[in-house]
């Protein structure tokens, strides 16, 4: 992965830097020694590091305000960090950059179960916007993965999406408002608690900006009453073909499950032996999670038991209580962490047309037999957000170039069948590259114009979403 | 007029153009006057992909409203954000086209549920100022890579480029609705009934209220909405719609049907649903009498539909500002905009330039408040 050369002239000027940053900030607020800074030298994506000239945790608006100010002034570029979990690299620093990790701003601010939305510090961990109103009988819809880990101002800048988003929809559904400042320190507030404003859509194009168009501190988010139950069934098939048909009956018979999730024979295996769920032993697993009241959960699983009844499935299986529900949501949530036991992967991220799901399926394993590489696949397949999951040896010599090559194959083949490049994990560095496979320059070109706009200098988290020549002379490279 | 009947014929006419176009689809909901040549999108019709078991849809921006739910009908499928039709109420006579819907950001009763036409918004393409032709999103429902530019055309009313297709997330038509119509309250009561049953885990699709009555919709799998009824009624004395009669009521709250034909000012409010009422009637008691002619409230107050005598405008600035945003659709007299804060104006005011550097396209409507200047 090709990264921008470092400005030298920066790399000189750490100590006076980080000076001019300890001068306003909380002493414990700046980070500057290189055995401390080692920390943030990568994300989730922790094939690619670099350590940054430094780092800065603040705990406000105003210190997020202040260090802007400093490294605009000072033409330090900066690379916003929510809790580090981006899978695209969208926190990676460089040489030369500060890191501004929002992490210590965790604050509730207000809950108006009233008007249904709560008002938090961009820190906050997903799950603790949902821990802050669930004994109100409330939810925050969003739920990637990392949802533990994972801070609200990086599902922002992601765009973040999740397993329940077939109904509640993504980050950018359920968001409501936010406090920017630009990287020239201004201070704003685009939206807000109450429903449709008007003028330009800011909040839209800020959310899912990967952080480069400014730093969020805090948001409003929309908060839904949660329903009365929800259960999961697991279908077994003999082949990932049936179960992708069988995804597209029950959407097209217009029953709406929260969730439909998808695993193939190399993750079922993987995440059964990390959780114990009792998935069973077949070619491809769908979990479907209906929701309500007892009564119509029972409905609906009548239903969707019809529906794949026509598609014979191996087995069809109810959660019997809420153990057993807890612990299929439990190995389909760990399944990243579950194949990393069988070794280092790279997992993607493209979108796919529901309909196309089997010619996907057959194709990604005729890449993976051509490039003897092995690929799980376990995915959203409600929404045909694919995350197939390349294994590989990271100390192998070459193992990794044929690993990128391999996943943009892939990925070339998603934009092909209608679908895109990122569903959920955003562009970072790790797609950076393949942009134009699904943009035209005048696209592109479009996209860098709003960049210009917030962030003339171009200073902000510079060398991700766009492809390094084609941002180059924005960013000030010959 | 230009009525282009391709895309290029767009990037053309707009390349060609040396002063600014109004751009108009069926001209049924636009804001403030339009100025210049017109260039009229209805010639850009047609269906470019329609998948229901996907829910995608793919039309070309010019395509009729009325035509896409014909399409869409048959296939037991519609937009689930409920766009308005504001023909009647602005008198206007054009028949409403997908482009000034998404263009508007324009979204029904059905938004507590299912979101805005944004939210439904998965992809568009459109022609900026200078000619250029630009995709953004596409047809999946999950989709980060790259701006989403989608967000923000929708709601900028061809300020910042001609729409020229459009790709829709839509929604399967469940098998039951049923209204419950509740009378005897006054406005805080029935708006706070319509907040709690929001707050509710029954999956309220409808949350509104009207002539002293307060609505709230259903809508599922028959005997969810059977259950959900009951759950709701709690015994309380109410009328029960169902089918096509619950359709009809929603259909008049959508379009503010009571104030079709009348006289006065249209206003459009967006507040907090609890503000609702305590702004309303702020609005009323410190005005003449005769000021409020009628009111529709939806999104349980968060949208409020306000007809008033004319001359009302500073009393309704004064009473929103800072509690959201009050625009005048119809009416004579002020801007029908507020301003805008100085620095969510310089953004804005950027990106037009960026769209937009030579105005060939509609100015944005709003600026910063001339103080700020």
């Amino acid at each position: 992965m090709e990264m921008p050369r470092p400005n030298f002239d920066l790399l000189a000027k750490r100590a006076e830097i980080a000076a001019r940053l300890r001068a306003v900030l909380p002493k414990d607020s700046v980070i500057d020694d290189p055995a401390q800074t080692r920390v943030y030298e990568c994300d989730g994506l922790s094939a690619y590091r670099c350590a940054p000239l430094a780092v800065v945790l603040p705990r406000s608006t105003q210190e997020v305000c202040d260090t802007l100010r400093i490294c605009h002034e000072m033409g330090v570029p900066v690379v916003p960090r929510g809790a580090g979990t981006s899978l695209s690299g969208g926190a990676m620093p460089s040489a030369d950059s500060v890191v501004l990790g929002v992490a210590r701003m965790t604050e509730v601010l207000h809950c108006d179960f009233e008007n249904r939305y709560i008002h938090v510090q961009a820190g906050r961990t997903n799950l603790a916007v949902t821990g802050a109103v669930e004994d109100r009988g409330f939810f925050y819809a969003p739920d990637p993965s990392s949802q533990l880990a994972c801070a609200i101002g990086g599902n922002i800048a992601m765009n973040s999406g999740g397993a329940h988003c077939l109904k509640y929809g993504v980050t950018t559904n359920n968001l409501l408002g936010v406090t920017l400042v630009q990287m020239d320190g201004t201070i704003l507030t685009l939206g807000g608690p109450f429903g449709d404003g008007f003028g330009l859509d800011l909040l839209g194009v800020v959310c899912g900006s990967e952080g480069q168009l400014g730093v969020v501190t805090e948001a409003w988010l929309r908060i839904l009453p949660k329903p009365e139950g929800a259960r999961p069934v697991l279908v077994a098939f003999d082949s990932s073909e049936v179960a992708g048909a069988c995804v597209a009956d029950i959407i097209r018979a217009g029953i709406l499950p929260v969730a439909i999730e998808f695993m193939d024979r190399l993750c079922i295996r993987a995440c059964e032996d990390f959780a114990h769920a009792g998935y069973p032993d077949c070619e491809a697993l769908l979990i479907i999670e209906v929701e309500g009241a007892p009564d119509e959960i029972d409905e609906q699983l009548a239903r969707i038991r019809a529906i794949a009844a026509r598609h014979s499935p191996l087995a069809f299986t109810q959660a019997r209580d809420d153990a057993q529900a807890k612990r299929i949501w439990l190995g389909r949530k760990s399944a990243f962490g579950a194949m990393g036991q069988l070794g280092d992967y790279m997992c993607l991220d493209g979108t796919i047309p529901v309909s196309s799901l089997s010619y996907v399926l057959g194709q990604i394993a005729a890449l993976s037999t051509a490039y003897g590489l092995p690929v799980g696949n376990v995915f959203h397949a409600g929404d045909g957000n694919m995350h197939p999951l390349i294994l590989y040896d990271a100390n192998k010599d070459g193992d990794l170039a044929k690993v990128e090559s391999l996943g943009a194959d892939i990925l070339r083949l998603c934009v092909h069948v209608g679908g895109c490049l990122s569903g959920e994990h955003g562009v970072g560095i790790e797609k950076r590259d393949l942009m134009p496979v699904q943009f035209t320059a005048a696209d592109l070109e479009a996209q860098m114009r709003i960049k210009d706009v917030f962030d003339p200098k171009w200073l902000l988290n510079p060398a991700k979403v766009f492809p390094l020549s084609a941002s180059a002379a924005r960013r000030g490279e010959a | 007029m230009i009525r282009p009947h391709s895309e290029a014929e767009v990037c053309e006419a707009l390349a060609r153009a040396n002063s600014p176009l109004a751009v108009i689809g069926g001209g049924t909901r636009a804001i403030g006057d339009m100025q210049g040549e017109i260039l009229d999108t209805t010639g850009l019709t047609g269906i470019t992909h329609y998948e229901p078991a996907a829910l995608s849809l793919v039309v070309r921006a010019g395509t009729a409203l009325d035509e896409i739910t014909a399409l869409l009908s048959p296939q037991r499928q519609r937009l689930g954000f409920e766009p308005p039709e504001l023909g009647a109420l602005l008198g206007r006579k054009g028949r409403s086209t997908i482009g000034g819907v998404a263009a508007s950001n324009a979204s029904g009763p059905r938004k507590v549920q299912l979101g805005s036409a944004r939210d439904a918004m998965l992809g568009v393409r459109f022609v900026d100022g200078r000619g250029t032709a630009i995709a953004s999103g596409g047809r999946v429902m999950k989709n980060v890579t790259g701006y989403d530019v989608v967000k923000l055309m929708a709601g900028s009313h061809g300020t910042l480029g001609v729409l020229t297709e459009i790709s829709l997330k839509v929604q399967s038509i469940p098998e039951a609705e049923a209204t419950l119509q509740l009378e005897g309250l006054d406005d805080t009561a029935g708006l706070a009934t319509l907040r709690h049953a929001l707050g509710s885990a029954y999956d309220i699709s409808g949350a509104a209220r009207q002539g002293g009555r307060s609505y709230i919709r259903l809508e599922g799998m028959a005997g969810s909405v059977a259950y959900r009824v009951e759950k709701l009624r709690q015994g309380r004395d109410c009328t029960l719609c169902e089918g096509a009669q619950s359709a009809a009521i929603w259909q008049g709250i959508r379009d503010a049907a009571l104030l079709h034909g009348r006289r006065g000012d249209i206003w459009r409010l967006s507040i907090l649903p609890s503000d609702a009422a305590v702004i309303v009637a702020a609005i009323v008691a410190k005005t003449r009498a005769d000021l409020l002619r009628d009111v529709v409230y939806d999104w349980a107050g968060g949208l409020v539909w306000l007809l008033l005598a004319q001359g009302a405008d500073q009393v309704v600035r004064a009473h929103v500002a800072g509690r959201g945003a009050a625009i005048k659709l119809r009416g004579a007299g002020a801007a029908p905009f507020a301003p805008q804060s100085r620095d969510v104006a310089r953004l804005s005011h950027g990106l037009k330039a960026q769209f937009d550097p030579l105005g060939r396209l509609p100015p944005l409507h709003f600026g910063p408040s001339t103080e700020e200047k």
